[in-house]
């Protein structure tokens, strides 16, 4: 080909891009980013922050379904203090959350272990596994239901038939027992999340790390506190605190469970949040507690988020 | 195709506007012909999935293309779990959009006033061609000054109880415990067989509240004063009534019911393992439709087995609380006058008969006419319910049955103070901290 070929070839070329102002922009890289992220900021704020700026605009009226309300400002946080079954919220919810978290962290790393390992039918059991989170709550809740139930439940019969208990337990009518209920079936619905994210989470591990621990002389114990743990515990730390948000706002299992009875022995925030908000009307207070929980979770995600980028760094 | 010529049509529709403004139900009747507003007109109704399914497939299969027929409104029925109406009730106020009427249940109309119709005229009209509205459906649905929603039906709470069981124990057919004493003493004797009674004391919205209130007014224990201000409560009379319910808790029911729901009795009652649960008709009805699912210990069906009976009666007499339900018209529809012409036609006294017929006694009208009809001569069984909601009162008392009255009731104030002495709590403690609940709320 001629060099004049060439060099035709090329004129006609720049000639035909034409550089539109809005592509000359786009050349800035803070305006690229910017467009980029503006669908997500559009999301977040209509679907995030609008919510959150409208729930904190309820809780500080006396709005009512239907009527807008007027400024009262932090009332409905001040009758929240003198509100005794508030207060039960509050330690029921604080105990349902560090209880569940605690079990289905240690249950759900257990399960990632050994599902980290090889064996014949790997691939059915660990989709077998995600079952309880896969299922509806409310589904699966109910199921729950028929089996606590102090008539008919199958967990008694079986008890009974195995000599273990002598009279029927009374699962959700005895206040104790009925927290004790409503957190079992939390954490069987949970461990699966974290069994499967921790899972994910161990096999971006290099199995060489665990060789070389091994061929070091490291007991499997050693390996796993000093090298699988230590690399796991980004991963484990937003998990954590995905469950810790989600089981804070808890709503439908005890909802459907027990109402929040007996006597509110399983009232939690969510619950009594519904039942003020929507049960009564008064949609501020049911906001006002609603928000109460906000500052806890802030808190918790900024210690949480300072020992990850901790974590991270180091 | 017949052809319908300007003339005609503006002859057609303007009678039959003119017919429903002027002379209501009977006029359209005597028209044959919708009137013409609503002719294209669709009203969208929502409502509870009803306890006894046929009068929902009546709803559904001969209510709607009537109303088509008769108004020239096409209806479209929405049936959802009686615990979700209010969160769909809320979710359309607020958001100005939704069915154009719903049908509350108990005195919901109070917690929405300012987003609801006036239907004053046909809440008067309707009460007025049908010897007048029972107290409890008019306290529900009338702020003292208008009509916040119509009233529908009451669903009536009586005793459901095992015949043969309670002859056992010394109350044959017709002579069931007449008080709190002989009811306690009966269940103590029926418990010690391994029948207890079955009653629930926790967060349900249906049975628990239904029980726990007629109970506590019967030992002479009320919220308010008449003022609707005074709290009264921690009183003499509620305290003894939380007192015998710790005790009797223990000598006659089921303790397992502290956690039960609306259903949970019925299952067990129909399971053979309750003599005696407060409920709608919806077990007994249920026994007598399904006879070869639902036998006695001796292979007899259940159904024949069961008779009904009110609360039994307290120092301060005997009462009870029957869930009231009533249709609110919302104030965003734009069908509003279509929608009051709708609910003048449904309680009118032909349609509602057919609805009526179809719940066999499970609910009573709102208003007294329905005592005298000929479906309480079917069957003796279903009797005690014709008379029921005459003995009702609402939550609240003597107070008015207004938005604080719901709260209580919503917050389970009074279930909780019988539940926490059955669990222990001293019955003077367990008074003194619902007290203080209920005078919060009206604080």
């Amino acid at each position: 080909m001629a060099v004049s070929e060439v060099a035709t070839t090329s004129d006609t070329y720049t000639a035909s891009v034409r550089r539109w102002p809005i592509t000359r922009l786009l050349e800035d890289e803070r305006w690229l980013s910017f467009v980029l992220l503006l669908p997500t900021l559009v999301l977040l704020s209509l679907f995030i922050a609008y919510p959150f700026v409208k729930g904190v605009e309820l809780s500080v009226t006396d709005a009512k379904v239907g009527v807008p309300g007027n400024f009262v400002g932090m009332q409905n946080f001040a009758a929240l203090l003198n509100d005794s079954i508030f207060r039960i919220a509050v330690w029921n919810t604080i105990v349902y959350t560090a209880v569940t978290t605690v079990f289905k962290l240690a249950f759900g790393l257990w399960l990632a272990l050994l599902l980290n390992r090889n064996f014949k039918g790997k691939a059915f059991t660990r989709a077998f596994i995600l079952l309880p989170f896969i299922i509806p709550t409310v589904l699966s809740t109910f199921a729950w239901k028929w089996m606590f139930d102090p008539t008919f439940s199958v967990i008694n019969w079986t008890l009974f038939r195995l000599g273990l208990i002598t009279s029927r337990i009374n699962w959700l009518g005895d206040p104790n027992l009925a927290l004790i209920s409503v957190i079992i079936v939390n954490i069987w619905r949970g461990v699966p999340f974290y069994a499967i994210s921790l899972l994910a989470g161990l096999q971006t591990i290099n199995p060489e790390l665990q060789d070389a621990a091994a061929i070091d002389g490291a007991r499997p114990w050693q390996r796993f506190w000093y090298v699988t743990w230590p690399l796991l515990l980004p991963v484990t730390m937003v998990v954590v605190l995905f469950s810790v948000i989600q089981t804070f706002a808890d709503f439908q299992l005890v909802y459907v469970l027990t109402g929040g009875g007996p006597a509110n022995a399983t009232q939690l925030f969510a619950t009594y949040a519904y039942q003020i908000g929507v049960g009564t009307g008064l949609l501020s207070q049911g906001a006002a507690i609603s928000l109460a929980m906000f500052p806890v979770l802030l808190v918790v995600v900024i210690v949480q988020l300072l020992y990850i980028r901790r974590v991270e760094t180091l | 195709m017949t052809r319908i010529s300007r003339r005609e049509l503006l002859r057609l529709s303007g009678g039959g506007a003119l017919a429903a403004r002027a002379g209501g139900i009977a006029s359209i009747v005597a028209m044959k012909q919708a009137p013409a507003y609503a002719q294209s007109t669709t009203l969208h109704w929502l409502r509870w999935n009803d306890f006894v399914p046929a009068s929902d497939a009546l709803l559904l299969k001969e209510i709607v293309p009537e109303c088509e027929k008769a108004l020239g409104i096409k209806l479209v029925i929405e049936m959802i779990n009686g615990n979700d109406i209010q969160a769909r009730t809320t979710s359309a106020i607020q958001s100005g959009s939704g069915p154009d009427i719903i049908c509350a249940l108990n005195n919901w109309p109070q917690l929405y006033p300012e987003s609801v119709v006036d239907v004053s005229d046909v809440a008067e009209e309707i009460g007025k061609a049908q010897g007048g509205y029972y107290d409890e459906s008019k306290v529900v649905a009338n702020d003292g000054k208008k009509w916040l929603a119509l009233p529908w039906c009451i669903v009536g709470a009586l005793l459901a109880y095992r015949k043969s069981w309670f002859e056992e124990a010394g109350y044959p057919a017709g002579k069931f415990p007449q008080d709190w004493e002989q009811y306690r003493a009966a269940g103590k004797e029926l418990k010690a067989k391994a029948r207890p009674m079955g009653q629930t004391l926790g967060h349900t919205f249906g049975d628990a509240p239904t029980y726990a209130y007629p109970y506590m007014w019967s030992f002479g224990g009320k919220e308010l004063l008449a003022d609707g201000k005074t709290v009264v409560l921690n009183s003499k009379e509620t305290v003894e009534s939380v007192k015998f319910m710790a005790g009797f808790w223990k000598d006659a029911y089921d303790e397992g019911g502290l956690a039960w729901d609306d259903s949970s009795n019925n299952r067990a009652f129909l399971a053979g393992t309750c003599s005696c649960t407060l409920n709608g008709a919806s077990i007994y009805l249920e026994a007598k439709r399904k006879p070869e699912v639902y036998m006695t210990e001796k292979g007899t069906p259940l159904w024949q087995d069961i008779l009904h009976a009110p609360l039994p009666k307290g120092a301060a007499g005997q009462f009870g609380y029957h869930l009231p339900m009533s249709n609110m018209l919302l104030a965003y529809s734009s069908n509003q006058k279509a929608a009051k012409e709708f609910l003048r036609w449904i309680t009118s006294k032909e349609v509602y008969q057919k609805w009526f017929d179809t719940q066999q006694g499970y609910t009573v009208g709102a208003t007294t006419i329905w005592e005298k009809d000929k479906l309480w001569d079917k069957d003796p069984v279903m009797l005690p319910f014709r008379t029921a909601a005459r003995a009702g009162r609402f939550p609240g008392y003597e107070g008015p049955a207004d938005r604080h009255a719901a709260e209580v009731l919503s917050k389970y104030i009074i279930i909780d103070m019988y539940a926490k002495a059955v669990q222990g709590m001293p019955a003077d403690e367990a008074v003194k901290w619902a007290h203080e609940e209920v005078a919060k709320i009206h604080a």
